[in-house]
């Protein structure tokens, strides 16, 4: 058993532990809500969120005098806000998971065998990461987005290309460390290959790191999302994404700021909850930090 | 030693930066999709794209394409934008000075209000003034400068619109500058009016990108600040009696801040990276809004030129913080 699941469950249990961090609390609401909000969208949404009633266009929220039938107005188009945000969600929570984990297996298998193979599989690897080091990141996923042709396929490759050097720099920075640990030395003395030792003895102790590091990089998922959105590289305006609407929200910002405020305030509502849920998770898994 | 350092360094950026022209190369060509297919008019035949692919030396393999356009980036000449028709590096070069401008003065906002931040929560460590810097670090090391952009749209652009949120200048006057560098200008002939306007543009970019900066470095120099003051130069400093305002200021300060600095480099890079997006709220007319819009026309030359001028200006950016470093830490310097 890796050594911090032991460490956490001689001082009272894992559970508890993060039962007190008000971060990992915090955190926890967000994303529980986020997925919930994600799975029973066509529940919860009171309208299509496709639909389109020009006579209804650009209406003001309930609490500024609007529509009673459209609790957070409607855009350009008459569609309903409040059920494009939530559809939106949907989008925001796909590529968070899917985009991290992707991202995290890559770089992390990476960053595993620049560690522990060191020379020339150590060097290449490096090398790569210094030169993805050397393009602004924003640049090249709208870069690769357009290259690959718009679409939610192309907006999970291009934060999976872009991101998988933060899960290997410090992956490759904890194996060089955990390497020269007994427990390694021990795993080599009695002849268990490389590989076993790499993902069954050195990769279960990373496991809090990687935790970590997945839960911010949602956040940045849903970022890069947004911001492809923006640009206009993601999805057609078909799909309601947060970041499309804050674009459409840009054209209306002087007549009707809600159509962009109430994205935008949701990307940080969320991005904030991820957060909050890395840093809690790092003060209750890392025993460096929790000193 | 320090010269062969250098000189190895800088070595190692030529590398780097042909894997970025190699990668940004193959990548816009080998990925389906036709940069010949974006710019051709509805109704186009055949012949018309078989005589633009020759025209821009698509059609030639992919190898001679690279070490043609290799040699030309090689002797200065980063090829015509398709879209603008214009030379590439003239046009970079005459976007590139208000993208530095802004850079700069984001940079300066970052350390002055980080510095101010982490030097308050110092000198109160313990009080309140201290959990509202921890608090605000907190808060603006989780939004990404994309967000506070659009944050600052809203709030100072609209809500109270205290402060213009598009371009670098009213565009109901004409000035004329001499040079692209309108703030260094402007402040050099000493027109304030003119400054002014300039600044109102400027400090709402600037500071959405001077924000996650501004924390990383409040949040470091805290660090260090309150390392200092337990170390026995600060005892002896309080022994003669001095304030403690001045054995922050006078004392720990100097000693805390290299880390700062180190980091405050690694940090400028993702600064000038976030100018693309920044730019693109504000229609600030930077580089950085140049490249979107070379990317959503497909602008082949365009795109490699901007992508390989923020390549070439991180790898300075990061050779930089790297002598600057050597020569601020004596122990790294006589190792």
């Amino acid at each position: 058993m890796a050594e911090w699941v032991r460490r956490s469950a001689s001082r009272g249990g894992l559970w508890r532990a993060l039962a007190g961090n008000g971060r990992v609390v915090f955190g926890g609401i967000v994303a529980l809500v986020l997925v919930v909000v994600a799975v029973a969208a066509p529940v919860l949404a009171p309208h299509d969120p496709l639909r389109q009633d020009l006579l209804d266009s650009l209406l003001p929220p309930l609490w500024a005098g609007g529509d009673p039938r459209y609790l957070l107005g409607t855009d350009g188009l008459g569609r309903d806000i409040f059920s494009r945000l939530i559809f939106g969600a949907r989008i925001a929570l796909t590529v968070a998971v899917i985009a991290a984990s992707l991202a995290a297996l890559l770089g992390t298998l990476l960053g595993l065998m620049a560690g522990y193979f060191g020379r020339w599989v150590d060097t290449i690897i490096s090398r790569l990461v210094d030169i993805w080091m050397a393009f602004p990141p924003v640049l090249l996923s709208i870069v690769l987005v357009a290259v690959i042709g718009a679409g939610l396929q192309a907006v999970i490759i291009a934060i999976v290309i872009v991101d998988w050097t933060r899960f290997c720099r410090v992956v490759r920075a904890e194996v060089l460390v955990q390497r020269e640990q007994d427990y390694v030395t021990s795993a080599v003395t009695i002849g268990l290959s490389r590989w076993r030792i790499l993902l069954g003895e050195i990769l279960p102790n990373l496991v809090p790191v990687l935790l970590v590091l997945l839960t911010l990089e949602m956040g940045i998922a849903v970022i890069v999302e947004a911001i492809l959105s923006f640009v206009g590289l993601s999805l057609s305006s078909d799909f309601p994404t947060w970041g499309g609407l804050i674009q459409e929200g840009r054209q209306y910002v002087y007549q009707s700021w809600w159509i962009m405020g109430l994205p935008v305030a949701c990307i940080i509502v969320v991005v904030l909850g991820f957060n909050a849920l890395g840093d809690g998770l790092r003060m209750v898994l890392d025993p460096v930090m929790r000193r | 030693m320090s010269g062969s350092y250098f000189l190895r360094r800088l070595l190692l950026a030529v590398p780097t930066l042909f894997g970025v022209a190699v990668i940004v190369f193959v990548l816009l060509r080998v990925v389906p999709g036709d940069p010949i297919a974006m710019m051709i008019p509805p109704g186009a035949g055949a012949d018309d794209i078989e005589n633009l692919r020759r025209v821009y030396g698509l059609d030639q393999p992919m190898l001679v394409q690279f070490t043609r356009w290799l040699s030309d980036v090689a002797r200065g000449d980063f090829g015509v934008s398709i879209n603008l028709r214009q030379d590439v590096g003239r046009l970079v070069l005459s976007r590139l000075p208000a993208s530095l401008e802004l850079a700069v003065v984001a940079t300066a906002l970052a350390v002055l209000s980080g510095g101010l931040l982490a030097i308050a929560g110092v000198y109160w460590r313990g009080r309140w003034p201290e959990a509202v810097v921890d608090g605000l670090t907190g808060l603006t090391l989780a939004i990404p400068d994309f967000l506070w952009g659009l944050v600052f749209i809203l709030v100072l652009g609209v809500l109270l619109p205290v402060l213009p949120i598009s371009g670098r200048l009213d565009p109901r006057q004409a000035i004329a500058f001499s040079s692209q560098f309108y703030l260094a200008e402007s402040l050099l002939r000493g027109e304030f009016r003119v400054l002014g306007m300039l600044f109102t543009h400027l400090v709402l970019p600037a500071a959405a990108l001077a924000l996650p900066l501004m924390a990383v470095i409040a949040r470091m120099l805290k660090t260090s600040l309150s390392e200092a003051m337990t170390q026995d130069y600060v005892l002896v400093a309080r022994v003669k009696g001095f304030t403690r305002g001045r054995i922050i200021l006078r004392e720990a300060l100097r000693n805390a801040m290299i880390p700062t600095v180190t980091l405050t480099g690694v940090q400028f890079t993702f600064l000038v990276g976030g100018t693309v997006l920044v730019e693109r709220i504000f229609s600030y007319p930077g580089i950085g809004n140049m490249a979107i819009g070379a990317v959503i026309s497909r602008d082949l030359p365009l795109i490699q030129g901007l992508i390989l001028t923020f390549a070439a200006l991180f790898i300075a950016i990061n050779l930089l913080v790297d002598l600057t470093t050597v020569m601020l830490n004596p122990r790294v310097r006589h190792g």
